[in-house]
């Protein structure tokens, strides 16, 4: 959630590079201004984000433990930590989990938003504001709050998630430990992101449906299609960029996530539990293995710039297709 | 598309059933946090608080420290959004209004910035403050959020500028108004709800923020509100009520917040999304 706002400059990307500079603008006398416009921010933004990104870079190719800490200077050891890592059967582990991690949860959480954003075009307006105010609202939902509730929802003593699987007769789940085998961990925390997610998927789903020209589908309906036939061929293809850029910003997210599975187990999770992002932090702040941690942060970066490369340049050519 | 009276009574029932499965874990916090103890800790869940109490969130106020770190984190969020609407408005104006050179590649690198992933430049940054000492400092905390929030800030103003025609500005200033007359009287006005806007999404998002704040804060005194939330459990066993009413007064200022910018977040975005 925190990240979903964030979003419209993200999803803005898809016209930056087409778009067309604006019709009128003003021709400064002294070409300095512009400049000294952009200056503060610029500085900021390359001084505080920039150089540690440049600095992540470096520090995966040193050594840089508790004595280099304290020394502020790390030992340059070449591809050594990428060697290490890669080579660690902990490792192969990890990134397994997160990529299995990362494929459920971004189809579930498009799954449900899809069905929602289609059963909102079908209810009454009544229900169809009080759902929306609904999803607001768990959109709003800060995520560290968020955690928390679901943490007390699946408490193993007094859980209401617990009662209610037991009393709907899906067996006996009082005083079950969901976070003793991973899967259900998992499956937990899986619940926790895809609640999260929905809201912003679902309506912005549901927006981009209300722009399919309505003559289409009645045109498809009276030559006789049924309702998976109209979805397929007429719904989809028109919100193939929207779908293209949720799926993309909801891997990008996925892939990263760390709050849920460190506050959700304590701050202390277990080894079974290490998505990417906890792994790295583990081996930086709890091991001191600066190094390392920083190996592992860019192997996460190389890979998400990879879908983020994909999600720009698909875009581009879907646009481009469409005769902008 | 006439739909029969069955089949949207039926649609109607699904879509309650979703509310409520989405909103259950929303309702299950507020109400755990107004039940006296025995009733949160019930074999069989107590489903409407019998007598609503403000006990817990007493006891959520009492947990050393809240206070203060409410203090942090106003101190922290007020700061990010003042100064990233100053430094933020100014770089839209030029984006916006001036054509130079290097814009595309400002614009280019505005974008290219919100896609690097937060929790994999916690370690640099931490090296960094570290070695200036400025570990366990608010001043660290704020100068990340503000870089993390200008980017978007800078776009969004952007396109509120953009909208306000330039025809507008000249006008005043053939009617005898100095540009930046001009400007102060015709554009601020009509840019005013952008920064409203763009100030309620800096706070929400430094109010949020957790993993740089629990790197970079590690004394009780100087941290924030989501790391004393975070740490609410490890205290002495975990207080549910006490820590639903915490997790309730967190969440509290930012849905109120989110309610006013909401609309215009999900129109912005669609529009964009779509056209393309």
């Amino acid at each position: 959630m925190e990240a979903a706002i964030r979003t419209e400059a993200r999803t803005a990307t898809v016209e930056t590079d087409l778009e067309p500079a604006p019709r009128r603008r003003l021709v400064p006398r002294a070409n300095l201004l512009p400049y000294v416009l952009i200056a503060p921010a610029l500085l900021v933004i390359a001084g505080v984000l920039g150089y540690p990104l440049g600095m992540l870079g470096w520090l995966s190719t040193q050594r840089y433990g508790l004595r280099e800490l304290y020394q502020h200077q790390g030992e340059f050891v070449g591809l050594q930590n990428f060697v290490t890592i890669l080579s660690d059967p902990q490792f192969h582990y990890v990134l397994e989990v997160s990529v299995v991690f990362t494929v459920i949860n971004v189809g579930l959480s498009m799954f449900f938003a899809t069905f929602i954003a289609l059963l909102l075009e079908r209810v009454s307006r009544v229900v169809r504001l009080l759902l929306t105010s609904g999803l607001v609202f768990v959109w709003a939902t800060p995520v560290i709050p968020a955690i928390n509730l679901w943490q007390w929802m699946f408490d193993y003593e007094f859980g209401v998630v617990n009662w209610l699987l037991t009393h709907l007769g899906a067996g006996n789940y009082i005083h079950h430990n969901w976070f003793e085998n991973p899967i259900q961990g998992f499956t937990v925390i899986t619940v926790i992101v895809v609640w999260g997610a929905i809201p912003f998927l679902a309506l912005m789903l549901y927006a981009g449906l209300t722009q399919v020209p309505r003559e289409l589908v009645d045109a498809a309906e009276i030559d006789g299609a049924r309702p998976w036939q109209v979805f397929a061929w007429i719904t989809v293809p028109i919100l193939r960029p929207i779908f293209l850029v949720l799926f993309s910003l909801s891997t990008i997210w996925d892939f990263q996530v760390f709050n849920q599975v460190w506050v959700l187990l304590n701050q202390r999770p277990s080894k079974d539990y290490f998505l990417i992002s906890v792994f790295s932090f583990q081996e930086s702040f709890r091991v001191s293995q600066f190094g390392l941690g920083s190996a592992a942060a860019v192997v996460m970066v190389a890979i998400l710039v990879v879908v983020t490369f994909f999600y720009v340049r698909q875009t581009i050519r879907l646009s481009t297709e469409d005769g902008r | 598309m006439r739909r029969s009276i069955a089949a949207r009574t039926f649609f109607d029932g699904v879509g309650i059933l979703v509310l409520v499965v989405m909103m259950f874990p929303i309702y299950w916090m507020i109400s755990t946090a107004l039940k006296p103890g025995k009733e949160i800790l019930a074999l069989n869940p107590v489903w409407i608080p019998s007598a609503p109490t403000f006990d817990n969130f007493r006891t959520a106020m009492n947990v050393p420290y809240f206070w203060n770190d409410v203090v942090n984190s106003l101190v922290v969020v007020l700061t990010v959004v003042v100064v990233s609407i100053a430094l933020a408005f100014l770089a839209a104006v030029s984006v916006a209004r001036f054509g130079f050179r290097g814009r595309t590649a400002f614009i280019v690198m505005i974008i290219a910035v919100q896609m690097v992933p937060l929790n994999a430049l916690v370690i640099p940054i931490y090296l960094l403050l570290n070695a200036v000492g400025q570990v366990d400092s608010l001043l660290g905390v704020i100068a990340y959020y503000l870089a993390f929030v200008l980017p978007f800030m800078i776009w969004t103003l952007r396109g509120f500028i953009a909208n306000v025609p330039v025809d507008l500005e000249e006008a005043a200033m053939v009617d005898g108004a100095s540009r930046v007359g001009a400007f102060m009287r015709i554009v601020f006005p009509l840019v005013a709800p952008g920064l409203i806007a763009t100030g309620i999404f800096g706070f929400i998002q430094a109010w949020n923020e957790f993993i740089i704040a629990y790197v970079l804060l590690s004394s009780s005194s100087k941290q924030t509100l989501t790391i004393w939330l975070a740490s609410f459990t490890t205290q002495h066993g975990t207080d549910w009520g006490g820590l639903m009413a915490g997790a309730t007064l967190t969440a509290l200022p930012v849905v109120i917040l989110f309610l006013f910018v909401q609309r215009h977040i999900v129109g912005g975005l669609t529009a964009g999304a779509v056209k393309g």
